[in-house]
Protein backbone atom coordinates (compact mmCIF):
# COMPACT_ATOMS: atom_id res chain seq x y z
CA UNK A 1 0.00 0.00 0.00
CA UNK A 2 2.83 2.34 0.91
CA UNK A 3 4.47 1.68 -2.39
CA UNK A 4 1.24 2.63 -4.19
CA UNK A 5 1.04 6.10 -2.66
CA UNK A 6 4.75 6.63 -3.09
CA UNK A 7 4.41 5.73 -6.77
CA UNK A 8 1.50 8.12 -7.04
CA UNK A 9 3.40 10.98 -5.36
CA UNK A 10 6.37 10.28 -7.63
CA UNK A 11 4.08 10.39 -10.70
CA UNK A 12 2.60 13.74 -9.62
CA UNK A 13 6.09 15.04 -8.88
CA UNK A 14 7.37 14.11 -12.33
CA UNK A 15 4.49 15.84 -14.08
CA UNK A 16 4.57 18.95 -11.90
CA UNK A 17 8.32 19.36 -11.69
CA UNK A 18 8.63 19.73 -15.43
CA UNK A 19 5.69 22.11 -15.67
CA UNK A 20 6.85 24.21 -12.71
CA UNK A 21 10.46 24.59 -13.70
CA UNK A 22 10.01 25.09 -17.42
CA UNK A 23 6.92 27.27 -17.45
CA UNK A 24 7.05 30.15 -19.94
CA UNK A 25 4.89 32.11 -17.55
CA UNK A 26 7.63 31.83 -14.93
CA UNK A 27 10.29 33.81 -16.81
CA UNK A 28 10.27 36.52 -14.16
CA UNK A 29 11.09 33.93 -11.48
CA UNK A 30 14.25 33.02 -13.39
CA UNK A 31 15.10 36.75 -13.49
CA UNK A 32 14.64 36.99 -9.72
CA UNK A 33 16.86 33.98 -9.15
CA UNK A 34 19.52 34.81 -11.71
CA UNK A 35 19.65 38.58 -11.08
CA UNK A 36 21.97 38.42 -8.05
CA UNK A 37 24.11 35.78 -9.75
CA UNK A 38 24.53 38.11 -12.69
CA UNK A 39 25.33 41.10 -10.45
CA UNK A 40 27.83 39.27 -8.27
CA UNK A 41 29.35 37.68 -11.36
CA UNK A 42 29.77 41.12 -12.93
CA UNK A 43 31.20 42.39 -9.65
CA UNK A 44 33.82 39.64 -9.77
CA UNK A 45 34.70 40.21 -13.41
CA UNK A 46 34.83 44.01 -13.20
CA UNK A 47 36.85 44.08 -9.97
CA UNK A 48 39.23 41.45 -11.29
CA UNK A 49 39.71 43.42 -14.54
CA UNK A 50 40.25 46.76 -12.79
CA UNK A 51 41.94 45.74 -9.53
CA UNK A 52 42.87 49.25 -8.40
CA UNK A 53 39.41 50.76 -8.63
CA UNK A 54 36.79 50.58 -5.90
CA UNK A 55 38.93 48.36 -3.74
CA UNK A 56 37.12 46.84 -0.80
CA UNK A 57 37.67 44.12 1.76
CA UNK A 58 36.13 40.67 2.05
CA UNK A 59 34.52 41.85 5.28
CA UNK A 60 32.65 44.52 3.34
CA UNK A 61 31.62 41.93 0.75
CA UNK A 62 30.37 39.75 3.56
CA UNK A 63 28.12 42.55 4.90
CA UNK A 64 26.91 43.44 1.39
CA UNK A 65 25.99 39.80 0.80
CA UNK A 66 24.22 39.64 4.19
CA UNK A 67 22.16 42.72 3.24
CA UNK A 68 21.43 41.32 -0.19
CA UNK A 69 20.35 38.03 1.37
CA UNK A 70 18.04 39.62 3.93
CA UNK A 71 16.53 42.36 1.82
CA UNK A 72 16.59 40.92 -1.67
CA UNK A 73 16.50 37.15 -1.30
CA UNK A 74 14.35 36.66 1.78
CA UNK A 75 11.98 39.62 1.40
CA UNK A 76 11.93 39.77 -2.38
CA UNK A 77 13.17 36.99 -4.59
CA UNK A 78 12.28 33.95 -2.50
CA UNK A 79 9.01 35.49 -1.30
CA UNK A 80 7.75 36.41 -4.76
CA UNK A 81 9.43 33.45 -6.43
CA UNK A 82 7.63 31.05 -4.11
CA UNK A 83 4.42 32.96 -4.69
CA UNK A 84 4.82 32.46 -8.43
CA UNK A 85 5.81 28.81 -8.19
CA UNK A 86 3.50 27.51 -5.47
CA UNK A 87 0.36 29.60 -6.08
CA UNK A 88 0.26 28.31 -9.62
CA UNK A 89 0.41 24.65 -8.66
CA UNK A 90 -3.36 24.61 -8.19
CA UNK A 91 -4.43 28.01 -9.51
CA UNK A 92 -2.90 27.65 -12.97
CA UNK A 93 -4.61 24.30 -13.46
CA UNK A 94 -7.93 25.79 -12.43
CA UNK A 95 -7.41 28.64 -14.90
CA UNK A 96 -6.48 26.19 -17.66
CA UNK A 97 -9.32 23.82 -16.68
CA UNK A 98 -7.06 20.81 -16.36
CA UNK A 99 -7.21 20.09 -12.62
CA UNK A 100 -10.09 17.65 -13.11
CA UNK A 101 -7.73 15.17 -14.77
CA UNK A 102 -5.98 14.78 -11.41
CA UNK A 103 -9.26 14.70 -9.53
CA UNK A 104 -10.48 11.86 -11.74
CA UNK A 105 -7.65 9.51 -10.83
CA UNK A 106 -7.73 7.17 -7.81
CA UNK A 107 -5.33 9.44 -6.00
CA UNK A 108 -5.94 10.63 -2.48
CA UNK A 109 -6.00 14.41 -2.60
CA UNK A 110 -3.42 14.47 0.20
CA UNK A 111 -1.02 12.70 -2.14
CA UNK A 112 -1.75 15.24 -4.85
CA UNK A 113 -0.93 18.08 -2.46
CA UNK A 114 2.26 16.31 -1.37
CA UNK A 115 3.39 15.64 -4.94
CA UNK A 116 2.70 19.20 -6.07
CA UNK A 117 4.39 20.70 -3.01
CA UNK A 118 7.50 18.57 -3.45
CA UNK A 119 7.69 19.51 -7.14
CA UNK A 120 7.35 23.21 -6.30
CA UNK A 121 9.90 22.86 -3.53
CA UNK A 122 12.41 21.12 -5.78
CA UNK A 123 12.10 23.91 -8.35
CA UNK A 124 12.35 26.63 -5.67
CA UNK A 125 15.40 25.02 -4.05
CA UNK A 126 17.15 24.61 -7.36
CA UNK A 127 16.52 28.23 -8.30
CA UNK A 128 16.93 30.08 -5.02
CA UNK A 129 19.34 27.95 -2.99
CA UNK A 130 21.37 27.54 -6.18
CA UNK A 131 21.29 31.29 -6.72
CA UNK A 132 22.26 32.01 -3.10
CA UNK A 133 25.23 29.63 -3.26
CA UNK A 134 26.46 30.95 -6.62
CA UNK A 135 26.11 34.59 -5.54
CA UNK A 136 28.02 33.87 -2.33
CA UNK A 137 30.79 32.17 -4.28
CA UNK A 138 30.99 35.00 -6.81
CA UNK A 139 30.85 38.01 -4.50
CA UNK A 140 34.36 37.62 -3.06
CA UNK A 141 35.86 35.77 -5.98
CA UNK A 142 37.78 38.88 -7.04
CA UNK A 143 40.01 38.37 -3.98
CA UNK A 144 41.32 35.14 -5.50
CA UNK A 145 43.19 32.83 -3.11
CA UNK A 146 42.19 34.94 -0.10
CA UNK A 147 38.52 34.15 -0.78
CA UNK A 148 39.29 30.46 -1.20
CA UNK A 149 41.01 30.58 2.19
CA UNK A 150 38.02 32.50 3.62
CA UNK A 151 35.70 29.75 2.48
CA UNK A 152 37.81 26.67 3.19
CA UNK A 153 39.73 27.71 6.29
CA UNK A 154 37.78 30.68 7.59
CA UNK A 155 34.10 31.24 8.45
CA UNK A 156 33.02 31.25 4.79
CA UNK A 157 31.87 27.64 4.52
CA UNK A 158 29.81 27.82 7.72
CA UNK A 159 28.23 31.06 6.52
CA UNK A 160 27.46 29.49 3.16
CA UNK A 161 25.82 26.50 4.88
CA UNK A 162 23.64 28.79 7.00
CA UNK A 163 22.65 30.91 4.05
CA UNK A 164 21.72 27.78 2.10
CA UNK A 165 19.82 26.37 5.07
CA UNK A 166 17.98 29.65 5.61
CA UNK A 167 17.06 29.89 1.93
CA UNK A 168 15.84 26.28 2.10
CA UNK A 169 13.67 27.04 5.12
CA UNK A 170 12.34 30.17 3.39
CA UNK A 171 11.29 28.05 0.40
CA UNK A 172 9.68 25.49 2.70
CA UNK A 173 7.78 28.13 4.71
CA UNK A 174 6.69 30.47 1.92
CA UNK A 175 5.99 27.46 -0.29
CA UNK A 176 3.51 26.09 2.24
CA UNK A 177 1.82 29.50 2.58
CA UNK A 178 1.46 30.06 -1.15
CA UNK A 179 0.33 26.53 -1.91
CA UNK A 180 -2.53 27.16 0.50
CA UNK A 181 -3.39 30.59 -0.92
CA UNK A 182 -3.29 29.16 -4.46
CA UNK A 183 -5.96 26.66 -3.50
CA UNK A 184 -8.19 29.18 -1.74
CA UNK A 185 -7.91 32.48 -3.57
CA UNK A 186 -8.96 33.15 -7.12
CA UNK A 187 -6.38 35.93 -7.12
CA UNK A 188 -3.45 34.89 -4.91
CA UNK A 189 -1.89 38.36 -5.33
CA UNK A 190 -4.24 39.76 -2.69
CA UNK A 191 -3.18 37.17 -0.14
CA UNK A 192 0.46 37.65 -1.17
CA UNK A 193 0.18 41.42 -0.69
CA UNK A 194 -1.20 40.96 2.82
CA UNK A 195 1.60 38.50 3.74
CA UNK A 196 4.18 40.79 2.12
CA UNK A 197 3.09 43.84 4.11
CA UNK A 198 3.02 41.82 7.31
CA UNK A 199 6.49 40.45 6.71
CA UNK A 200 7.75 43.89 5.61
CA UNK A 201 6.64 45.78 8.72
CA UNK A 202 7.88 42.99 10.96
CA UNK A 203 10.91 44.84 12.43
CA UNK A 204 8.68 47.71 13.51
CA UNK A 205 6.11 45.57 15.29
CA UNK A 206 6.08 44.79 19.01
CA UNK A 207 8.33 41.84 19.79
CA UNK A 208 5.39 39.48 20.44
CA UNK A 209 3.91 40.16 16.99
CA UNK A 210 7.31 39.90 15.31
CA UNK A 211 7.34 36.23 16.25
CA UNK A 212 4.15 35.62 14.25
CA UNK A 213 5.97 35.72 10.93
CA UNK A 214 8.36 33.71 8.83
CA UNK A 215 10.90 36.48 8.31
CA UNK A 216 11.59 36.87 12.03
CA UNK A 217 12.98 33.35 12.30
CA UNK A 218 14.74 33.47 8.96
CA UNK A 219 16.46 36.75 9.88
CA UNK A 220 17.72 35.22 13.09
CA UNK A 221 19.19 32.27 11.21
CA UNK A 222 21.22 34.46 8.86
CA UNK A 223 24.89 34.15 9.87
CA UNK A 224 25.85 37.82 9.42
CA UNK A 225 23.91 40.63 11.05
CA UNK A 226 23.06 43.65 8.95
CA UNK A 227 23.28 47.02 10.74
CA UNK A 228 20.09 49.06 10.34
CA UNK A 229 20.93 52.52 9.00
CA UNK A 230 19.55 55.70 10.60
CA UNK A 231 16.83 56.95 10.84
CA UNK A 232 15.19 53.48 10.62
CA UNK A 233 17.31 52.17 13.48
CA UNK A 234 15.36 54.22 16.03
CA UNK A 235 12.05 52.77 14.81
CA UNK A 236 13.13 49.14 14.87
CA UNK A 237 11.99 47.14 17.88
CA UNK A 238 14.61 44.62 18.82
CA UNK A 239 13.05 41.33 19.86
CA UNK A 240 14.98 38.55 21.58
CA UNK A 241 16.24 36.25 18.85
CA UNK A 242 14.99 32.69 18.98
CA UNK A 243 17.58 29.94 19.28
CA UNK A 244 18.34 28.22 15.98
CA UNK A 245 16.73 24.91 16.97
CA UNK A 246 13.51 26.69 17.89
CA UNK A 247 13.48 28.79 14.72
CA UNK A 248 14.09 25.76 12.50
CA UNK A 249 11.69 23.50 14.40
CA UNK A 250 9.03 26.21 14.53
CA UNK A 251 9.24 26.95 10.82
CA UNK A 252 9.06 23.29 9.91
CA UNK A 253 6.14 22.73 12.26
CA UNK A 254 4.18 25.70 10.93
CA UNK A 255 4.87 24.60 7.35
CA UNK A 256 3.68 21.08 8.18
CA UNK A 257 0.49 22.46 9.73
CA UNK A 258 -0.20 24.58 6.68
CA UNK A 259 0.35 21.58 4.41
CA UNK A 260 -1.98 19.41 6.47
CA UNK A 261 -4.64 22.12 6.28
CA UNK A 262 -4.12 22.42 2.51
CA UNK A 263 -4.44 18.66 2.11
CA UNK A 264 -7.66 18.56 4.14
CA UNK A 265 -9.05 21.46 2.12
CA UNK A 266 -8.11 19.78 -1.16
CA UNK A 267 -10.05 16.71 -0.06
CA UNK A 268 -13.29 18.67 -0.07
CA UNK A 269 -12.41 21.05 -2.91
CA UNK A 270 -14.66 21.03 -5.95
CA UNK A 271 -13.99 21.59 -9.60
CA UNK A 272 -16.07 24.54 -10.74
CA UNK A 273 -13.63 26.52 -12.90
CA UNK A 274 -15.70 29.55 -11.98
CA UNK A 275 -18.64 28.54 -14.16
CA UNK B 1 -17.89 -18.69 -1.32
CA UNK B 2 -18.43 -14.99 -2.01
CA UNK B 3 -21.84 -13.39 -1.65
CA UNK B 4 -23.59 -12.08 -4.76
CA UNK B 5 -23.33 -8.31 -5.05
CA UNK B 6 -26.39 -6.40 -3.91
CA UNK B 7 -28.24 -4.28 -6.47
CA UNK B 8 -26.69 -1.06 -5.13
CA UNK B 9 -23.27 -2.53 -5.87
CA UNK B 10 -24.12 -2.93 -9.53
CA UNK B 11 -26.05 0.31 -10.05
CA UNK B 12 -25.61 4.04 -9.89
CA UNK B 13 -28.01 5.40 -7.31
CA UNK B 14 -29.01 9.01 -6.61
CA UNK B 15 -31.18 9.39 -3.51
CA UNK B 16 -32.97 12.73 -3.18
CA UNK B 17 -29.94 14.62 -4.46
CA UNK B 18 -29.96 18.39 -4.82
CA UNK B 19 -27.19 20.69 -5.82
CA UNK B 20 -27.31 24.48 -5.67
CA UNK B 21 -24.67 26.93 -6.89
CA UNK B 22 -25.33 29.67 -4.38
CA UNK B 23 -28.94 30.49 -5.11
CA UNK B 24 -28.86 28.96 -8.57
CA UNK B 25 -30.39 25.51 -8.94
CA UNK B 26 -28.23 22.81 -10.46
CA UNK B 27 -30.46 19.81 -9.88
CA UNK B 28 -33.27 19.40 -7.38
CA UNK B 29 -34.39 16.32 -5.45
CA UNK B 30 -33.20 13.83 -8.00
CA UNK B 31 -33.75 10.18 -7.20
CA UNK B 32 -32.51 7.79 -9.85
CA UNK B 33 -31.35 4.24 -10.22
CA UNK B 34 -29.26 3.69 -13.30
CA UNK B 35 -28.80 0.05 -14.29
CA UNK B 36 -25.95 -1.23 -16.49
CA UNK B 37 -26.19 -0.49 -20.21
CA UNK B 38 -26.16 2.72 -22.20
CA UNK B 39 -28.07 5.53 -20.48
CA UNK B 40 -28.51 8.89 -22.15
CA UNK B 41 -29.08 12.15 -20.34
CA UNK B 42 -31.22 14.40 -22.49
CA UNK B 43 -32.24 17.97 -21.85
CA UNK B 44 -31.63 21.53 -22.98
CA UNK B 45 -28.63 23.61 -21.88
CA UNK B 46 -28.80 24.34 -18.17
CA UNK B 47 -31.09 21.40 -17.47
CA UNK B 48 -28.58 19.80 -15.08
CA UNK B 49 -26.91 17.12 -17.21
CA UNK B 50 -23.34 18.18 -16.49
CA UNK B 51 -24.15 18.80 -12.83
CA UNK B 52 -25.45 15.24 -12.61
CA UNK B 53 -22.26 13.90 -14.20
CA UNK B 54 -19.97 16.02 -12.05
CA UNK B 55 -21.80 14.82 -8.94
CA UNK B 56 -21.52 11.21 -10.06
CA UNK B 57 -17.77 11.51 -10.58
CA UNK B 58 -17.09 13.41 -7.36
CA UNK B 59 -15.96 16.65 -9.01
CA UNK B 60 -18.65 18.46 -7.05
CA UNK B 61 -20.59 17.53 -3.89
CA UNK B 62 -24.33 17.41 -3.44
CA UNK B 63 -25.93 20.11 -1.30
CA UNK B 64 -28.14 17.35 0.02
CA UNK B 65 -28.85 13.70 -0.66
CA UNK B 66 -26.71 10.66 -1.20
CA UNK B 67 -24.99 9.16 -4.22
CA UNK B 68 -23.57 5.67 -4.62
CA UNK B 69 -21.70 4.48 -7.69
CA UNK B 70 -21.54 0.68 -7.56
CA UNK B 71 -21.84 1.12 -3.79
CA UNK B 72 -19.01 3.68 -3.57
CA UNK B 73 -19.64 7.26 -2.37
CA UNK B 74 -18.09 9.82 -4.75
CA UNK B 75 -16.13 11.51 -1.95
CA UNK B 76 -13.68 8.60 -1.98
CA UNK B 77 -11.76 9.22 -5.23
CA UNK B 78 -9.19 6.58 -4.37
CA UNK B 79 -11.93 3.95 -4.74
CA UNK B 80 -14.37 5.65 -7.09
CA UNK B 81 -11.91 6.55 -9.84
CA UNK B 82 -10.80 2.93 -10.18
CA UNK B 83 -14.28 2.06 -11.46
CA UNK B 84 -15.26 5.34 -13.12
CA UNK B 85 -13.92 7.02 -16.25
CA UNK B 86 -15.13 10.50 -17.13
CA UNK B 87 -14.73 12.22 -20.47
CA UNK B 88 -15.65 15.75 -19.40
CA UNK B 89 -16.81 18.53 -21.71
CA UNK B 90 -13.78 20.76 -20.99
CA UNK B 91 -11.67 20.98 -24.11
CA UNK B 92 -8.45 21.66 -22.20
CA UNK B 93 -5.26 19.66 -21.78
CA UNK B 94 -2.08 19.98 -19.74
CA UNK B 95 0.45 21.93 -21.76
CA UNK B 96 3.29 20.39 -23.69
CA UNK B 97 2.10 16.78 -23.75
CA UNK B 98 1.68 14.50 -26.73
CA UNK B 99 -1.46 12.40 -26.97
CA UNK B 100 0.44 9.37 -25.73
CA UNK B 101 2.05 11.21 -22.82
CA UNK B 102 -1.36 12.57 -21.84
CA UNK B 103 -2.91 9.12 -21.54
CA UNK B 104 0.21 7.49 -20.11
CA UNK B 105 0.93 10.12 -17.43
CA UNK B 106 -2.49 9.86 -15.82
CA UNK B 107 -2.32 6.05 -15.91
CA UNK B 108 0.79 6.27 -13.73
CA UNK B 109 -1.35 8.03 -11.12
CA UNK B 110 -3.47 4.90 -10.93
CA UNK B 111 -0.38 3.17 -9.60
CA UNK B 112 0.32 1.07 -12.70
CA UNK B 113 3.92 0.21 -13.43
CA UNK B 114 5.53 2.03 -16.36
CA UNK B 115 5.22 -1.06 -18.56
CA UNK B 116 1.56 -1.65 -17.75
CA UNK B 117 0.72 2.04 -18.17
CA UNK B 118 2.44 2.02 -21.57
CA UNK B 119 0.50 -1.07 -22.65
CA UNK B 120 -2.83 0.34 -21.48
CA UNK B 121 -2.15 3.71 -23.13
CA UNK B 122 -1.39 1.98 -26.40
CA UNK B 123 -4.52 -0.20 -26.21
CA UNK B 124 -6.77 2.78 -25.42
CA UNK B 125 -5.30 4.90 -28.21
CA UNK B 126 -5.72 2.05 -30.67
CA UNK B 127 -9.32 1.64 -29.51
CA UNK B 128 -10.16 5.21 -30.50
CA UNK B 129 -8.05 5.07 -33.64
CA UNK B 130 -5.53 7.61 -32.38
CA UNK B 131 -2.37 5.56 -32.01
CA UNK B 132 -0.96 6.86 -35.28
CA UNK B 133 -1.17 10.46 -34.10
CA UNK B 134 -0.25 9.73 -30.48
CA UNK B 135 3.28 11.09 -30.85
CA UNK B 136 2.07 14.53 -31.87
CA UNK B 137 1.42 17.31 -29.32
CA UNK B 138 -2.21 17.53 -28.24
CA UNK B 139 -2.04 21.26 -29.01
CA UNK B 140 -1.71 20.37 -32.71
CA UNK B 141 -4.81 18.14 -32.74
CA UNK B 142 -8.12 18.98 -34.38
CA UNK B 143 -11.23 19.19 -32.21
CA UNK B 144 -12.25 15.65 -33.15
CA UNK B 145 -8.78 14.27 -32.32
CA UNK B 146 -8.80 16.01 -28.96
CA UNK B 147 -12.20 14.51 -28.27
CA UNK B 148 -10.92 11.04 -29.15
CA UNK B 149 -7.76 11.32 -27.06
CA UNK B 150 -9.90 12.44 -24.11
CA UNK B 151 -12.03 9.37 -24.68
CA UNK B 152 -8.90 7.20 -24.72
CA UNK B 153 -7.80 8.72 -21.42
CA UNK B 154 -11.18 7.99 -19.84
CA UNK B 155 -11.28 4.33 -20.93
CA UNK B 156 -7.60 3.48 -20.47
CA UNK B 157 -8.05 2.05 -16.96
CA UNK B 158 -10.97 -0.11 -18.14
CA UNK B 159 -13.68 1.43 -15.92
CA UNK B 160 -16.98 -0.22 -15.05
CA UNK B 161 -18.77 3.12 -15.30
CA UNK B 162 -18.00 5.36 -18.25
CA UNK B 163 -19.41 8.88 -18.08
CA UNK B 164 -19.30 11.00 -21.23
CA UNK B 165 -20.36 14.61 -21.54
CA UNK B 166 -21.23 15.41 -25.16
CA UNK B 167 -18.73 12.82 -26.47
CA UNK B 168 -19.81 13.10 -30.10
CA UNK B 169 -19.07 16.82 -30.38
CA UNK B 170 -16.58 17.59 -33.09
CA UNK B 171 -16.35 14.03 -34.40
CA UNK B 172 -16.63 13.34 -38.12
CA UNK B 173 -19.26 10.79 -39.23
CA UNK B 174 -16.76 7.90 -39.33
CA UNK B 175 -15.37 8.64 -35.85
CA UNK B 176 -18.93 9.15 -34.60
CA UNK B 177 -19.96 5.71 -35.83
CA UNK B 178 -16.87 4.11 -34.27
CA UNK B 179 -17.49 5.87 -30.97
CA UNK B 180 -21.13 4.81 -30.90
CA UNK B 181 -20.04 1.24 -31.61
CA UNK B 182 -17.68 1.47 -28.64
CA UNK B 183 -20.50 2.66 -26.36
CA UNK B 184 -22.75 -0.16 -27.52
CA UNK B 185 -20.01 -2.72 -27.00
CA UNK B 186 -19.36 -1.49 -23.47
CA UNK B 187 -23.06 -1.40 -22.68
CA UNK B 188 -23.51 -4.94 -23.96
CA UNK B 189 -20.70 -6.11 -21.69
CA UNK B 190 -22.87 -5.09 -18.74
CA UNK B 191 -21.00 -1.90 -17.96
CA UNK B 192 -22.55 1.49 -17.35
CA UNK B 193 -22.19 4.00 -20.16
CA UNK B 194 -23.78 7.30 -19.20
CA UNK B 195 -23.86 9.77 -22.07
CA UNK B 196 -25.17 13.28 -22.49
CA UNK B 197 -25.84 14.38 -26.01
CA UNK B 198 -27.79 16.93 -27.96
CA UNK B 199 -27.85 14.72 -31.03
CA UNK B 200 -31.16 13.05 -30.36
CA UNK B 201 -31.36 10.67 -33.30
CA UNK B 202 -28.01 9.22 -32.22
CA UNK B 203 -29.15 9.03 -28.62
CA UNK B 204 -32.05 7.02 -29.96
CA UNK B 205 -29.72 4.56 -31.64
CA UNK B 206 -27.42 3.93 -28.72
CA UNK B 207 -29.54 4.15 -25.57
CA UNK B 208 -30.98 1.34 -23.52
CA UNK B 209 -32.60 3.93 -21.29
CA UNK B 210 -33.03 7.67 -21.32
CA UNK B 211 -33.23 10.26 -18.56
CA UNK B 212 -34.99 13.49 -19.53
CA UNK B 213 -33.95 16.57 -17.56
CA UNK B 214 -35.41 20.03 -17.52
CA UNK B 215 -34.60 22.96 -15.22
CA UNK B 216 -32.77 20.68 -12.78
CA UNK B 217 -35.57 18.15 -12.47
CA UNK B 218 -35.82 14.62 -13.85
CA UNK B 219 -38.89 14.81 -16.08
CA UNK B 220 -38.93 11.14 -17.06
CA UNK B 221 -36.65 8.12 -17.07
CA UNK B 222 -36.63 4.59 -18.38
CA UNK B 223 -36.74 2.78 -21.71
CA UNK B 224 -37.94 5.15 -24.40
CA UNK B 225 -41.11 3.20 -25.31
CA UNK B 226 -42.05 3.04 -21.65
CA UNK B 227 -41.52 6.76 -21.25
CA UNK B 228 -43.61 7.44 -24.36
CA UNK B 229 -46.48 5.37 -23.01
CA UNK B 230 -46.46 7.48 -19.85
CA UNK B 231 -47.06 10.68 -21.81
CA UNK B 232 -50.84 10.32 -21.77
CA UNK B 233 -51.73 13.88 -22.71
CA UNK B 234 -50.11 13.50 -26.15
CA UNK B 235 -52.04 11.05 -28.40
CA UNK B 236 -49.79 8.27 -29.72
CA UNK B 237 -49.01 8.38 -33.41
CA UNK B 238 -49.22 5.09 -35.27
CA UNK B 239 -48.42 4.55 -38.93
CA UNK B 240 -50.44 1.84 -40.65
CA UNK B 241 -49.87 0.80 -44.24
CA UNK B 242 -52.69 -1.10 -45.95
CA UNK B 243 -54.59 -1.35 -49.26
CA UNK B 244 -57.64 0.78 -48.26
CA UNK B 245 -56.54 3.36 -45.67
CA UNK B 246 -59.66 5.56 -46.07
CA UNK B 247 -61.90 2.62 -45.10
CA UNK B 248 -59.70 1.78 -42.12
CA UNK B 249 -59.76 5.44 -40.98
CA UNK B 250 -63.55 5.63 -41.24
CA UNK B 251 -63.99 2.39 -39.25
CA UNK B 252 -61.63 3.49 -36.52
CA UNK B 253 -63.31 6.90 -36.21
CA UNK B 254 -66.66 5.17 -35.99
CA UNK B 255 -65.38 3.07 -33.10
CA UNK B 256 -63.77 6.19 -31.49
CA UNK B 257 -60.41 4.45 -31.53
CA UNK B 258 -58.63 7.38 -33.25
CA UNK B 259 -58.74 11.13 -32.79
CA UNK B 260 -56.93 12.18 -35.95
CA UNK B 261 -55.94 10.57 -39.25
CA UNK B 262 -53.81 11.58 -42.20
CA UNK B 263 -53.45 9.64 -45.44
CA UNK B 264 -50.05 9.71 -47.06
CA UNK B 265 -49.42 10.94 -50.58
CA UNK B 266 -48.95 7.43 -52.00
CA UNK B 267 -52.47 6.50 -50.84
CA UNK B 268 -51.40 3.44 -48.82
CA UNK B 269 -50.15 4.97 -45.57
CA UNK B 270 -52.35 6.15 -42.73
CA UNK B 271 -50.96 8.18 -39.81
CA UNK B 272 -53.32 7.88 -36.88
CA UNK B 273 -53.39 9.56 -33.47
CA UNK B 274 -54.96 7.71 -30.58
CA UNK B 275 -55.31 8.33 -26.86
CA UNK B 276 -55.35 4.62 -25.92
CA UNK B 277 -52.81 2.55 -27.82
CA UNK B 278 -53.84 -0.80 -26.28
CA UNK B 279 -57.51 -0.32 -27.19
CA UNK B 280 -56.46 0.92 -30.62
CA UNK B 281 -54.51 -2.22 -31.45
CA UNK B 282 -57.44 -4.46 -30.38
CA UNK B 283 -59.80 -2.44 -32.51
CA UNK B 284 -57.39 -2.45 -35.45
CA UNK B 285 -57.26 -6.26 -35.44
CA UNK B 286 -61.03 -6.43 -35.46
CA UNK B 287 -61.45 -3.90 -38.28
CA UNK B 288 -58.81 -5.59 -40.43
CA UNK B 289 -60.55 -8.96 -40.09
CA UNK B 290 -64.08 -7.60 -40.52
CA UNK B 291 -63.24 -5.44 -43.55
CA UNK B 292 -60.82 -7.91 -45.08
CA UNK B 293 -58.03 -5.34 -45.32
CA UNK B 294 -54.60 -6.23 -46.59
CA UNK B 295 -52.22 -4.96 -43.92
CA UNK B 296 -48.58 -4.19 -44.83
CA UNK B 297 -47.18 -2.78 -41.60
CA UNK B 298 -48.07 -1.19 -38.27
CA UNK B 299 -45.49 0.86 -36.38
CA UNK B 300 -45.45 3.54 -33.69
CA UNK B 301 -44.41 6.84 -35.25
CA UNK B 302 -43.48 8.93 -32.22
CA UNK B 303 -41.78 6.69 -29.65
CA UNK B 304 -38.33 8.00 -30.51
CA UNK B 305 -36.27 10.23 -28.24
CA UNK B 306 -36.85 13.32 -30.38
CA UNK B 307 -40.65 13.06 -30.19
CA UNK B 308 -40.69 12.30 -26.49
CA UNK B 309 -38.28 15.17 -25.93
CA UNK B 310 -40.61 17.53 -27.77
CA UNK B 311 -43.62 16.32 -25.78
CA UNK B 312 -41.89 16.50 -22.40
CA UNK B 313 -39.60 19.47 -22.73
CA UNK B 314 -40.86 21.28 -25.79
CA UNK B 315 -39.01 23.69 -27.97
CA UNK B 316 -37.05 25.42 -25.18
CA UNK B 317 -33.98 23.38 -25.94
CA UNK B 318 -34.29 23.28 -29.67
CA UNK B 319 -32.14 20.37 -30.65
CA UNK B 320 -30.57 18.71 -33.60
Amino acid sequence: MNSLWMRQIAAVFRMEWRKTLFSKRGWWIYCLALGPVFLTGMHWLVTARFPGRGHHSLGEDSVVFAAMFQFFYLRGAIFFGCMGLFSNLFRAEMMEKTLHYYYLTPLRREMLVAGKYLAGLAAALLLFVGSTVLSFLFIGRHAGAAYTDYILRGPGLTQLEWYAATATLACIGYGAIFLLTGLFFRNPMIAAAIVFVWEGINPFLPSVLQKVSVIFYLRNLAPVEVPVPPPLNVMVVSADPSPAWLAIGGLLAVSALLLVYTALSARTAEISYGE
Amino acid sequence: MSAAPSSTETQVVFSDVSRFYGEVLGINRVSLTIPPGVTSLVGPNGSGKTTLMNLLTGLIRPTQGDIRVLGIPPDQPEKLCRVVGYCAQFDAFPKGLTGYQFVYSYLLLHGYSAAEAAERAKTALLRVNMFGAAGRPVAAYSKGMRQRVKLAQSIAHDPQVLVLDEPLNGLDPMARAETIALFREWGEKGRHVIVSSHILHEVDRISDQVIFLSHGYVVAEGEIQGVRNEVKEQPMQILVRCDRPELLAASLFQQRAAVEAKISADGRGLLLRTRDADAFYLMLNRVVVEQGLELESVAPADDDVNSVYQYLIGAEGATV
